[in-house]
């Protein structure tokens, strides 16, 4: 993903200075998006398709993680904080300080899934045996109930939003062992995974396909329903965070976002749950 | 009329002159804007973390609470992933290129050297995808290993990189070895084979130092092979068919995420500035073997 978004990032920029040269005269409200790297491939889908029809607005979005949104939002940086946890009760304070009231504004449901070789006879693992095997505790399938073979654990890059969730969810803070192999996006670890049958690695659910197998945690399958009833344990909401509710260009785009035929749709297309009507 | 068109003609010249002087000064600003870059963004980091503990801690951790920026597992992926494709690559480029210059006949000569060079034109993004597609699940089956993604999966690719690099300096050094010493060497009555190995081989032996010396330079610096197909374990390497995570790697996966000026950011491109330094060490040993040791006709051997 990161890759990808690097340089979907370069092409994002080297189009937006295209448009500004278009139209200098042209004066633009400006809306600073900045926060978690896990929404940020959504807001830059969704963007793109919305400056498209609305040439107003310059959508500014940029990356740094939650805890820089939400500061740069606090210190009035940013109109809109992206951010892939819900505001510390510090953060909430800091900003209540300054003058800033936080609204929550959940865009979309994170949820990841372990895979494995489809030839691998597991079927299910619990939280504490991936942690495990993500830790370099369990080395061996047997000792899962699979075949006498060394696990092959493939990991995400450390700054990739898939790392920090299965950090955040599973790992619980363990950190993930040295000698895990690391892939450099969603895609790539589904070719690795698909390709050695001793390999174990996690995804978001919109990358799976037919080429890797999804494991269930304990007894529940992983499906769209279980991550929205929050049964899923890897999963987690996606928020925005605005100063206030929001007015004018901001809000138009927030609604836009949580339209189903609209942002919800680049929601699914990045491989997050779209949330359901309401 | 004549002064005056001669005047002009100086005009013309002096211009010309600045002109292309003013161009070949580009490639030295720009050189010169990078460093300065690289040093701006990489040096800060040692503001706030101890060399000692940057080149000798074994943890890369740069994201965890407290951060972990111990680079001694990526320097020892990148170091061991260069030596093996040098190893590989050293034989098979230049035995190519003494094949070229010695033994095969024009025709064969103009057929081979072309592909030799289309190796170089190869997209590293698809020799990559070869390792990861094809080698990988070859190398994991063959020797049962419990991933075909490792250190040497990763320098047999590199290999394949620096190989029409090393061959083509390599012929060029062969090729400036003077005709009068193989004369000699096969009037005294030596196979072509002993001439070769023996005579215009070491008579050749700086360039061929320059050209493995360019060889690493290219393979230590390159970023996507080793960033599909070497692991990406960031661990101290046990063998040759263990996972690997060279340097370049870790700042491809991770620069497009680390939030702007963070100390990620600045260990980021503290890796960029041991890898210039390294690049910069190869490429200044290369000329100056080239330098030290050039051949100045044959009374110099």
């Amino acid at each position: 993903m990161s890759l990808q978004s690097f340089m979907k990032k370069t092409l994002f920029t080297l189009l937006l200075g295209a448009t500004t040269l278009a139209t200098p005269a042209f004066a633009k409200e400006e809306i600073v998006i900045n926060g978690s790297t896990t929404v940020l491939p959504v807001m830059q889908k969704a963007a793109e398709s919305y400056m498209a029809i609305n040439n107003d607005v310059d959508l500014v979005i940029s990356g740094g993680g939650s805890g820089n949104g939400i500061k740069a939002l606090t210190d009035g940086l940013c109109q809109i904080a992206m951010s892939s946890r819900d505001m510390k009760d510090n953060e909430r304070e800091l900003a209540k300080k300054k003058g800033v009231d936080p609204v929550r504004i959940a865009v979309a449901v994170d949820a990841l899934l372990p895979v494995v070789h489809p030839s691998n006879p597991v079927k299910s693992l619990t939280l504490e045996q991936l942690r495990g095997m993500y830790a370099g505790e369990i080395t061996n399938w047997k000792q899962v109930g699979g075949p006498d073979k060394t696990i092959a654990v493939i990991s995400r890059d450390t700054s990739s939003g898939t790392y920090e969730s299965w950090n955040d969810l599973v790992m619980n803070k363990v950190k993930v062992a040295p000698s895990a192999l690391l892939q450099a996006s969603n895609g790539a670890v589904v070719q690795a995974v698909s390709k050695n049958p001793n390999a174990i690695g996690y995804i978001g659910f919109g990358y799976l396909d037919k080429s890797v197998k999804g494991l269930d945690i304990g007894s529940i399958k992983a499906t769209a329903e279980t991550a929205l009833a929050r049964q899923w344990p890897v999963a987690r909401e996606l928020f925005l965070f605005t100063n206030g509710q929001p007015t004018g260009n901001t809000q138009k785009f927030i609604e836009y976002l949580l339209d189903p035929q609209k942002g919800q749709k680049a929601v699914a297309e990045v491989g997050f749950i779209p949330l359901p009507k309401k | 009329m004549g002064s005056s068109s001669s005047l002009s003609a100086l005009h013309r010249e002096k211009a010309a002159h600045w002109l292309l002087a003013g161009v070949a000064c580009t490639a030295l600003c720009v050189l010169c804007a990078i460093m300065i870059f690289l040093f701006a963004e990489g040096l800060p980091l040692f503001f706030e973390y101890s060399p000692v503990q940057f080149f000798g801690g074994k943890f890369w951790y740069p994201t965890s609470e407290p951060p972990e920026f111990g680079i001694l597992a990526l320097l020892a992926g990148s170091v061991s992933v260069m030596l093996l494709a040098t190893a590989i690559a050293a034989p098979l480029g230049v035995l190519t290129a003494a094949y070229l210059t010695e033994i095969a006949r024009p025709a064969v000569r103009r057929v081979v050297k072309p592909f030799v060079e289309l190796l170089a034109a190869l997209p590293s993004v698809v020799i990559g995808f070869f390792g990861m597609v094809v080698v990988a699940p070859w190398m994991q089956e063959t020797f049962g290993l419990n991933t075909g993604l490792n250190l040497l999966n990763a320098a047999l690719m590199l290999a394949f990189m620096s190989v029409p690099t090393i061959c083509s300096i390599a012929e060029d050094a062969l090729f400036a070895v003077p005709r009068s010493l193989r004369e000699a060497s096969l009037a005294l009555g030596a196979t072509r084979w002993e001439t070769t190995f023996r005579v215009v081989l070491p008579a050749a032996l700086s360039g061929i130092g320059t050209a493995l010396m360019l060889g690493m330079s290219r393979a230590i610096g390159e970023t996507m092979v080793v960033l599909m197909v070497a692991g990406g374990a960031a661990m101290l390497p046990g063998s040759i068919f263990d996972p690997v995570r060279p340097m370049p790697a870790s700042i491809a996966a991770e620069m497009a995420e680390a939030p702007f000026r963070g100390e990620h950011y600045h260990a980021l491109f503290a890796i960029g500035l041991v890898l210039f330094l390294f690049t910069l060490c190869f490429n200044l040993a290369a000329s100056f073997i080239a330098e030290r040791y050039k051949q100045t006709g044959s009374s110099a051997l």
